[in-house]
């Protein structure tokens, strides 16, 4: 599959066009990368997502895939090459799109609102959400592992891909916040699995350095501040 | 192996199981929810996060969320095929699902729940919501050609409350979406969707009493 069939439309920052990166990467398919600019939408973007307007948009020949689930999904059934992204039981599968959407409706979200605030007790209250939340993802891992290195058993997975994408966003955060949120000894597994999978090589060419986030992150505020 | 649904009879969502189901051909036990008097255990410890019907049990393993259960129906029976046969297809799929599961309850619930002004409002979006969808069937008799499936399914549940919308939102879904209204016709011309739907009329005295309870009339 050549290139310039495969293109993803993204920010090199924004964990949901992270996802597709990683899912294409896993698939040893090249792609090229149209990077957005915040501020302004292109008419690519435009013309691609007509009904939401966001990225990650992966564009494959004359099709156009959105939402960065919807986005892996499509990459684990369209291209043959790499190992299983999706797990070969139905009922695991299931699980897998249960915690997707839990991560992404429930807990994720807070992951941002958290960051931005500067309210001593909201702050509070997220903290002990999001750690409960991890409570729970650390039985998922465990649940879904079965002992293996990954959510996805032996290979990087679906869950790995969605939930892994995250992490970036949520050091950053554990910085700014000052508050170890992935605390090894209330969720040990999924600290360890964490290592695990940032240490791999396609994770590590696809996801966004911290220190580079930190600067984003530090620019955005200043914006916000400068803006009310 | 037995396959059981938490079910509750005025569930749009819970209704999309019950198509599927039907759709394959599966027998089931249902077990009625009285969610106006209290959630049961087996509910409670099926689905500890949110607590929420529809739940299917197969060989008492949950699975939860609707949309999510009607991909597993449609994975574990496979015969007829619900998704299409290709990716893209899929994709596509998955995408209005998950845009009629963002958007058509919550919007709907805006107008039967709303006051003043933000009646008026919600039915614009929900309009604008239909017209969206509309799109997306253009002239095709069903979402995917001329087979009924799994975009139908995960839509035409949903139609029980359109009743319900029509009357708090004053409007007709016939008047501003025909095609959707053509659509709607030919799904309940199916018998898996006729018997699978609540009376509309019961939800409108449901959410009638609904209203009472939460002093909007």
């Amino acid at each position: 599959m050549a290139a310039s069939d495969v293109k993803v439309l993204g920010m090199w920052s924004c964990p949901y066009v992270n996802r597709a990166q990683l899912a294409l990467s896993i698939k040893s398919t090249e792609y090229e990368f149209i990077e957005e600019n915040t501020l302004q939408k292109s008419d690519k973007l435009l013309k691609y997502n007509p009904v939401h307007k966001k990225i990650p948009v992966l564009i494959h020949g004359d099709k156009s895939v959105c939402e960065s689930c919807i986005i892996v999904e499509y990459i684990a059934d369209a291209f043959a090459t790499g190992p299983r992204i999706l797990p070969s039981d139905a009922y695991d599968r299931a699980l897998a799109r249960f915690w997707t959407a839990y991560i992404d409706d429930k807990w994720y979200p807070l992951v941002k609102v958290l960051r931005q605030s500067d309210d001593e007790e909201e702050r509070k209250s997220l903290v002990q959400k999001l750690s409960e939340g991890l409570i729970l993802l650390e039985e998922a891992f465990i649940g879904c592992s079965k002992g293996m290195a990954y959510f996805g058993g032996d290979s990087i997975g679906y869950l790995d891909i969605i939930l892994g994408s995250c992490l970036a966003w949520l050091r950053v955060t554990e910085k700014v916040v000052g508050v170890e949120l992935m605390d090894p000894t209330k969720a040990p597994q999924l600290a360890k699995w964490a290592e695990r999978l940032c240490s791999d090589d396609r994770v590590k060419a696809v996801f966004p350095s911290i220190d580079r986030l930190m600067e984003l992150h530090e620019l955005i505020q200043a914006f916000l501040k400068s803006s009310k | 192996m037995p396959v059981k649904v938490l079910d509750f009879w005025g569930s749009p969502f819970a209704a999309r199981v019950r198509v599927a189901l039907a759709e394959k051909g599966v027998s089931y036990e249902s077990k009625e929810e009285d969610l106006l008097v209290g959630k049961s255990d087996l509910l409670l410890q099926s689905n500890p996060i949110y607590g929420k019907v529809p739940v299917l049990l197969h060989d008492d393993k949950p699975v939860l969320e609707s949309s999510n259960i009607v991909y597993y129906i449609d994975e574990t029976w496979p015969n007829p095929q619900l998704l299409p046969a290709c990716s893209y297809g899929r994709s596509r799929a998955r995408f209005w699902t998950d845009f009629i599961d963002k958007k058509v309850y919550d919007v709907g619930r805006n107008i039967w729940m709303g006051k003043g002004d933000e009646v008026e409002a919600a039915k614009d979006e929900f309009i604008d919501v239909l017209k969206k969808l509309e799109g997306a069937l253009g002239d095709r008799e069903y979402y995917a050609g001329d087979q009924f499936g799994f975009l139908d399914i995960i839509f035409v549940s949903l139609s029980c409350w359109f009743p319900t919308y029509e009357k708090y939102g004053g409007f007709m879904v016939e008047e501003e979406t025909p095609t959707i209204a053509a659509w709607l016709k030919r799904c309940y011309s199916r018998e898996t969707v006729a018997k699978s739907m609540p009376d509309s009329q019961r939800v409108i005295e449901f959410v009638g009493m609904m209203r009472k309870m939460h002093g909007i009339e």
